[in-house]
């Protein structure tokens, strides 16, 4: 099939038929609502982060998008745990730099490992936002966003 | 018999022909041919219109209203020409009664805010559909919240057709505006705009259509469906963007006090008062779009060569033909499936979400809106978070909504 195999590649297929930590964790210690206005996509993202270390205990979501978004997600939640709050917001950066195509992941350091997955997102710059919600809304719920946060 | 591709294609319209007057249809995307089907958002310009703009530019254009010169005047009287032309073609008696806009949007905030002004106040009721677009919901929100009136909604059967029962509760003495659209973005659905329109009358009410959806599409005529403003966009309608208008009885106009302030629409300023000019000057401050109305004009006079009539059966017949085919596709379920609609096919699968479907489509070539179209309120109302939508238009042949319809199916294909 002739299908952009560059975008959706099996794992993010794979990611969007089983999301994993699709959940809510009850009372936990982060959570932010993120919504992309434009598409409607809605997710809520949860941590318990470990006050002594500050390490990612459990992380998962809720919620309703493209294949995109919720696979960006899901994969997010398993590649974050048992990191430190501070790595997480590095490989936000990261991450985010790749998919406005200013990191070349094949040529520059990065410590993103699987994500490198989405670096096809730089050829479509209208689903940059659909891959980054995630990464927004992990980052409103460690500031304590309350209000949500918008990509727009 | 189920009804072949050449079959729809009839005889009611030379859809080749009509082809071959839009420059930008005979492009290809991805090495496939361009299958346009996003006309709800915005339509191509044949090349009488891309024409007509060009030589205005290039041997007419001058400010209009104002100079005393030559080439001022002439450009004036091919203003207030087009302003005729889309009085009649809206079927307004008097061409004073069109005021030019930017749009449906502006036009909306324009009676929105000049009407409200003048004529609600708190405890007032504005009537809005659970099937507008957000250009016909924001402005009354906003008006509701500053003038303290109260917003009612007209609900929508599971087929996205208007409730009217309902609607006659609604309506009462604190009714001040019923605003509606004639056709549904989202959906589709064809409202009962005279039948509305008559209800409100009796409540005492005045009456908004918003005709963005169905200037490209029905022939209208104002007139006969007795509402007091109906809006417009050049750009869904063959024309250009940036100009679009409203209609409005010359004595409600009259009534109401100036949106936008500035010169144009003056009788006379002193650094004390100033006094305004009479409608349609009143509402329209500053340089108008003045290519654009030109443009506008000439996107009419194309419609009605082809004429109206004709560009309505040709487009029913594209949408039963669409309709049978979405049908027949199992894992798809149409979103709106009123008794009377325009040529919109909005549908939903649980197998894939509109976004994924746009842009798999988009590899075909296939150019769909996908989303919330700007109608949250309908989304919510149908339990999606968005639908894709195929809209046509009557350069659309069948043969592209084969092409759309086996571009869904291989979508859903590689996502199950
Ligand atoms: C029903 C309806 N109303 C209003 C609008 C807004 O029109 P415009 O963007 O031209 O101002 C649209 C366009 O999407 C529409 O479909």
């Amino acid at each position: 099939m002739s299908y952009d195999k560059e975008l959706y590649q099996q794992v993010i297929l794979d990611h969007n038929r089983k999301p994993r930590n699709f959940r809510a964790i009850e009372n936990a210690s982060h959570s932010c609502h993120g919504v992309n206005p434009l598409c409607g996509d809605d997710i809520t993202v949860y941590l318990n982060v470990n006050e002594d270390g500050g390490t990612i205990d459990e992380l998962s979501f809720q919620g309703s998008g493209c294949a995109i978004s919720k696979a960006s997600t899901s994969l997010m939640t398993t590649f974050l745990k048992g990191r430190s709050v501070e790595e997480a917001r590095r490989i936000k950066e990261e991450f985010h730099k790749m998919i406005l195509g200013n990191l070349d992941p094949e040529k520059e350091e990065h410590h993103l490992g699987k994500l490198v997955l989405f670096a096809g997102i730089r050829e479509y710059p209208s689903r940059t936002k659909c891959a980054s919600l995630a990464w927004h809304t992990l980052v409103g719920a460690l500031d304590k966003k309350f209000d949500g946060v918008s990509t727009e | 018999m189920p009804d072949t591709s050449a079959s729809v294609a009839g005889n009611v319209l030379d859809v080749e022909k009509i082809r071959a007057d839009f420059p930008i249809l005979s492009q290809s995307v991805r090495g496939k041919p361009l299958v346009y089907l996003d006309n709800a958002a915005t339509t191509h310009k044949p090349s009488a219109v891309i024409e007509r703009v060009r030589n205005f530019d290039a041997e007419e254009y001058g400010t209009v209203r104002r100079g005393t010169y030559k080439l001022s005047e002439r450009a004036t009287q091919l203003y207030e020409e087009a302003r005729r032309n889309v009085a009649d073609f809206v079927g307004a008696e008097k061409s004073g009664e069109i005021v030019f806009t930017s749009g449906t949007t502006q036009a909306i905030n324009l009676v929105a805010h000049s009407f409200g002004k003048r004529f609600v106040n708190a405890g007032d009721e504005i009537i809005i559909s659970n099937i507008e677009h957000h250009a016909n919901t924001v402005p009354w929100q906003v008006l509701c919240q500053e003038r303290g009136a109260n917003l009612k909604v007209i609900p929508v059967n599971d087929d996205g057709e208007l409730m009217m029962e309902e609607y006659a509760k609604l309506l009462s003495s604190k009714t001040r505006m019923v605003a509606v659209n004639h056709v549904s973005n989202a959906l589709g659905t064809i409202n009962p705009v005279k039948k509305i329109t008559e209800q409100a009358h009796a409540a005492g009410a005045r009456v908004l259509i918003d005709g963005a959806q169905s200037a490209p599409h029905i022939k209208l005529d104002v007139q006969d469906i007795g509402c007091d403003f109906y809006t417009f966009s050049g750009h869904k309608m063959y024309g250009p963007s940036g100009i679009g208008g409203v209609y409005g009885k010359r004595e409600v106009w009259e009534e109401m006090p100036p949106y936008v302030t500035g010169g144009d629409m003056i009788m006379q300023v002193t650094l004390e008062k100033t006094t305004y000019a009479k409608p349609p000057a009143r509402f329209e401050a500053g340089t108008p779009p003045i290519t654009q109305v030109i443009g506008l004009s000439a996107a009419i006079d194309y419609l009605n060569e082809i004429g109206m009539e004709k560009i309505a059966d040709y487009e029913n017949s594209l949408l039963e033909y669409g309709t049978r085919l979405f049908q027949e596709i199992d894992e798809v379920r149409i979103i709106g499936n009123a008794r009377r609609k325009a040529s919109i096919i909005s549908f939903f699968s649980d197998a894939v979400h509109s976004h994924d479907m746009v842009h798999f489509l988009d590899e075909d070539g296939v150019a769909c809106r996908g989303g919330h179209h700007c109608a949250q309120p309908t989304m919510i109302r149908y339990g999606v978070p968005a639908t894709t939508r195929a809209s046509m238009a009557f350069y659309n042949k069948p043969e592209e909504l084969d092409a759309l319809a086996e571009s869904v199916k291989k979508c859903i294909r590689f996502f199950s």
